[in-house]
């Protein structure tokens, strides 16, 4: 019963990513967010595997969990003077907020489940087919995306000296 | 149970969206606010996977992999601006950062 397998792992899964997702919005204490938000992150690499693309799943851990939600735990260490209860200040944007967050996922998923994806024309050129996908996809980042590749590494270097620049502040 | 279709990614993907979504709306810390972009990236990311593995073609994962890229450049620079608007208004709620109305 591999298909029982895969549908309890999706499950199981999706309820951690949603559960958390929600706790991490909605949490009183900011150090309550980061730690759901790290739980929200597992279940979405949790979920990179159950469809199979492992080297996502991977690098959804390492880049995610690794480095943008220790940033974000130095952001809220060096600036958390108040703490920033979730608090219903006005009724009226959070009924707002509500409201829009739900039409936005009602109209996604109306288009979502009208559209027939099976039968959709395949564009498949077999190159994600295999298993492990880490190779696939290195060949791929050094042949056919190569120039976005070095890109990428240019805008970090850029975006790094300049982060550090604007964090230190004034000419002293 | 039905089986695990392409839609049930999808629709997945546009919750973790909506959630995201909601909590950039409603909270007034830039911090967590921040950290709720990051679910609403992560939804889209879903996304393209899902597409990816339907029909089995590479694209979606590494444009995946790029999006991660520009989502932790995104980080950096937004951390440094809200540690630079701390020194400067003493908090990082959004009422603070009103320097631009003059």
């Amino acid at each position: 019963m591999e298909g029982l397998g895969i549908q309890l792992a999706f499950y199981s899964f999706a309820a951690v990513t949603i559960g958390s997702a929600l706790l991490a919005t909605m949490a009183k204490k900011i150090v309550n967010s980061a730690f759901a938000l790290m739980a929200t992150f597992f279940g979405v690499a949790g979920i990179y595997g159950v469809l199979g693309s492992d080297f996502m799943a991977v690098t959804q851990i390492v880049v995610y969990v690794g480095g943008i939600l220790i940033l974000l735990c130095f952001g809220m260490l060096l600036t958390d003077r108040v703490p920033d209860e979730f608090r219903v200040r006005s009724p009226r944007r959070y009924v707002g907020a509500s409201i829009a967050a739900t039409l936005t996922f009602v109209g996604l998923a109306w288009a979502i489940s009208g559209t027939a994806w099976a039968r959709l024309p395949h564009i498949t050129d077999g190159s994600a087919e295999a298993l492990p996908t880490t190779a696939l996809i290195g060949n791929a980042l050094l042949t056919d995306y190569l120039l976005p590749f070095e890109f990428a590494s240019i805008v970090l270097l850029v975006v790094l000296v300049g982060a550090a620049r604007v964090a230190r502040g004034g000419t002293r | 149970m039905a089986d695990i279709t392409t839609s049930h990614y999808i629709v997945l993907s546009a919750l973790i969206f909506a959630v995201g979504l909601f909590g950039v709306v409603t909270r007034k810390n830039t911090v967590i606010i921040l950290m709720s972009l990051e679910l609403m990236l992560n939804g889209t990311n879903l996304a393209f996977v899902a597409f990816s593995r339907h029909w089995g073609n590479l694209q979606g994962q590494v444009f995946t992999f790029f999006v991660i890229a520009v989502a932790a450049a995104e980080a950096a620079v937004a951390l440094a601006i809200i540690i630079a608007l701390n020194r400067v208004r003493k908090g990082v709620t959004l009422d603070e950062a009103t320097e631009l109305k003059g």
